[in-house]
């Protein structure tokens, strides 16, 4: 009864940072900031209910999966917005106007 | 003997992912064992080149202390990520300062270089945007306090070096 509860507290929390990760890849002005929305909030996001299940699971399982999931989707989630960002600066997709700095591209000449 | 462990290792994963009981007798199913065993197999001989190169550092105990003591600091600064973050999105007027710094790294293998820019994708406001000679990493910043490169360095990478190269140097 008490993992149901904190299970299902999990799920909630996790809902709403999925959610608050969505609103970003709304709002932010240009792809990279939206890389960093999409990235940090969902991850923790989908962590967190990965977590809910594995309090809720009545089988080990089931618990098993999940943390192997959480694992993997830690080390996935950070190298695939990597490998966006860096596609994406090299394709020439301009940062957002009110950019401060760009030192790749003042590099790269 | 590289190999060996790889094929274990896999074949662990495996029996962990499919957890091949029954669910009412709890019998072993024997067909998603020998499954297992050949899907191992097949990966160890394609993944051969891929593994491990010093095999030595894998098995130090020492390391995997490292390693779950940096867990409970990467939850901390994840969690203060995400805030962070909430923060800036849902805030009215979305206080950003977006800007693409250098830091300097002095870590060397391909693995801790990994982690380092794994770790910084995952942490406040920054997003690893690429590596350079290994030595140098771009760094997306929404929120650029500095623009030099010894204090960017300072700023970012300070946290989480240190660790990274108890676990993986």
């Amino acid at each position: 009864m008490m993992n149901d509860i904190i299970g299902l507290f999990l799920l909630c929390v996790g809902v709403l940072f999925n959610f608050i990760g969505c609103i970003g890849l709304v709002r932010f002005p240009d792809v990279y900031n939206r890389l960093q929305a999409g990235t940090k909030c969902v991850t923790l996001g989908t962590c967190l209910i990965l977590l809910g299940v594995v309090f809720m699971a009545t089988t080990g399982a089931t618990a098993v999966k999940g943390i192997l999931c959480m694992v993997f989707i830690l080390i996935t989630s950070p190298t695939a917005a990597h490998a966006l960002a860096r596609g994406a600066h090299k394709a020439g997709i301009k940062l957002w106007d009110k950019s401060v700095v760009d030192k790749y591209a003042e590099d790269k000449q | 003997m590289k190999k060996t462990a790889l094929f274990i290792a896999a074949f662990c994963l495996w029996f962990l992912l499919v957890w091949p009981f029954h669910p009412i007798s709890q019998r072993i199913l024997w067909p998603d064992v020998f499954v297992g065993l050949g899907v191992a197999l097949l990966i160890t001989l394609v993944m051969r080149e891929f593994s491990v190169q010093r095999f030595r550092r894998l098995i130090n105990p020492v390391r995997y202390f490292w390693l779950v003591m940096y867990a409970f600091v990467f939850a901390y600064y994840l969690i203060k990520a995400n805030l962070d973050m909430a923060f800036r999105i849902i805030h009215p007027s979305m206080p950003i300062k977006p800007g693409i710094v250098k830091v300097k790294t002095n870590l060397q293998t391909d693995t801790a270089i990994t982690a380092l820019a794994n770790s910084i994708t995952l942490t406040p406001g920054t997003l690893t945007v690429d590596v350079v000679d290994r030595n140098y990493l771009y760094v997306h910043w929404i929120n650029v306090q500095t623009e030099n490169e010894a204090e960017a360095t300072h700023k970012i990478l300070g946290r989480f070096e240190w660790f990274i190269k108890k676990i993986f140097e």
